[in-house]
């Protein structure tokens, strides 16, 4: 595999959220607004990258029996490394992500990588999968995110541009499944052509 | 390159670094974003404090007094302001428990006589769109509470027979700010005919 296939797979061939549905927990949980999404999808990326250049490094001195509770153990503390920085440098964002940022750390997604990936990998093409992986789901994030804020509140990225109600289902739980439902179809009509 | 052999020892070994200095990693990282989540919070309260209250030279105590509510069971938090010597207002940190995704915490200031001068939502994960309507920036919901006395003046939607409207479509949310408001004025007036100092 070349090292563009590897990075640009994340994308759209095997994109987290639209076609392995990874992480669907955050996915449906924080897409209510695009910078939302945006601001979840990048702090997982970082999460990723950190924990793939890691789990990489160290994977030929864990044991095979402990190799989970390590990777978790790095992944969790990549985690509340975001989370601390994070309040302290973008608080606004911070309390509207609130939950989800220690939720990163039961995200399959992290896991899935440093598992299938980054253990068997070398270092540089551990990087490239992490950052192909996290900013798909980044932009699957923010696509979502987008989808539901312009349905939902008539606005994008915070700036309204109707003065109306918009679909409130959309803003709702219910409409993060719709949303994500049809994306999904709109993607498989995509790649199978 | 061969695995390491998941013999005890290694294990029990490998386990021990990991945890070791992801725990290292993270004593610095909390160090050093100690001071800046401190400051954040500092700056949070102090633009609440500045938009309740009317102008004044000092809170005292500065850290607030913790004073048990009307009704719930975690403190609510004064924040007695002066002008000179003047009480010129209290701004009381005040939460509810009935929001639409659980409590948040809103500052509500009154002057002495119990009439609202203004609210500050401190915190919340109300809906975007929707519920989070109910902070300043984004609806003059908040501002029908202005210069009210809710001596005369009803602490509730108007479906429950309030004088409040509600934010369309955020009937949840705008009685859980009803009810916050409501608790910070029961147990700013029952702190003021007990012990007034």
């Amino acid at each position: 595999m070349n090292k563009w296939k590897i990075f640009s797979k994340g994308f759209i061939k095997e994109n987290p959220v639209f076609v392995l549905l990874l992480g669907l927990c955050p996915t449906l949980g924080v897409t209510t607004s695009a910078i939302n999404g945006l601001g979840m999808g990048l702090a997982t990326t970082f999460v990723l990258v950190m924990s793939n250049i890691v789990v990489s490094l160290v994977k030929s001195v864990i044991p095979n029996k402990v190799r989970i509770p390590s990777f978790i153990v790095i992944i969790a503390s990549f985690v509340t490394i975001v989370d601390l920085v994070m309040k302290a440098y973008v608080p606004a964002l911070h309390s509207q992500l609130g939950l989800f940022i220690p939720l990163i750390v039961v995200n399959c997604l992290v896991m899935g990588r440093a598992e299938a990936f980054a253990s068997k990998n070398s270092l540089g093409d551990s990087i490239l999968d992490g950052l192909g992986m996290g900013l798909g789901f980044a932009f699957a994030l923010t696509l979502l995110g987008a989808v539901r804020e312009i349905l939902g509140s008539l606005s994008i990225f915070g700036i309204q541009f109707a003065e109306a109600d918009g679909m409130l289902v959309f803003v709702l739980a219910p409409g993060a499944f719709l949303g994500l439902a049809y994306l999904i179809a709109l993607m498989r009509k995509i790649t199978d052509k | 390159m061969a695995k390491k052999e998941s013999t005890l020892l290694n294990m029990v070994l490998t386990l021990f670094l990991v945890t070791a200095a992801a725990g290292l990693a993270l004593a610095l990282v909390y160090n050093t974003t100690l001071e800046p989540i401190q400051q954040v919070e500092k700056e949070v309260l102090e633009t609440a404090l500045g938009r309740v209250l009317p102008e004044f030279d000092k809170i005292e105590p500065p850290s607030g007094i913790e004073v048990a509510p009307e009704n719930g069971k975690d403190p609510l938090v004064f924040y007695p302001a002066y002008k000179g010597e003047e009480p010129v207002g209290t701004a009381v940190k005040t939460y509810t428990d009935q929001g639409f995704s659980g409590r948040f915490w809103i500052m509500v200031g009154f002057s002495p006589d119990g009439t609202i001068i203004n609210t500050a939502v401190l915190e919340h994960k109300e809906t975007p769109g929707l519920g989070d309507k109910m902070e300043t920036e984004k609806s003059d919901f908040p501002d029908q509470f202005k210069g009210e006395n809710p001596a005369d003046f009803g602490l509730s939607v108007t479906k429950d027979g309030g004088d409040v409207d509600a934010i369309t479509a955020a009937t949840i949310s705008s009685r859980a700010f009803c009810d916050a408001v409501d608790r910070a004025y029961k147990t700013f007036m029952n702190k003021n005919k007990g012990g007034a100092k």
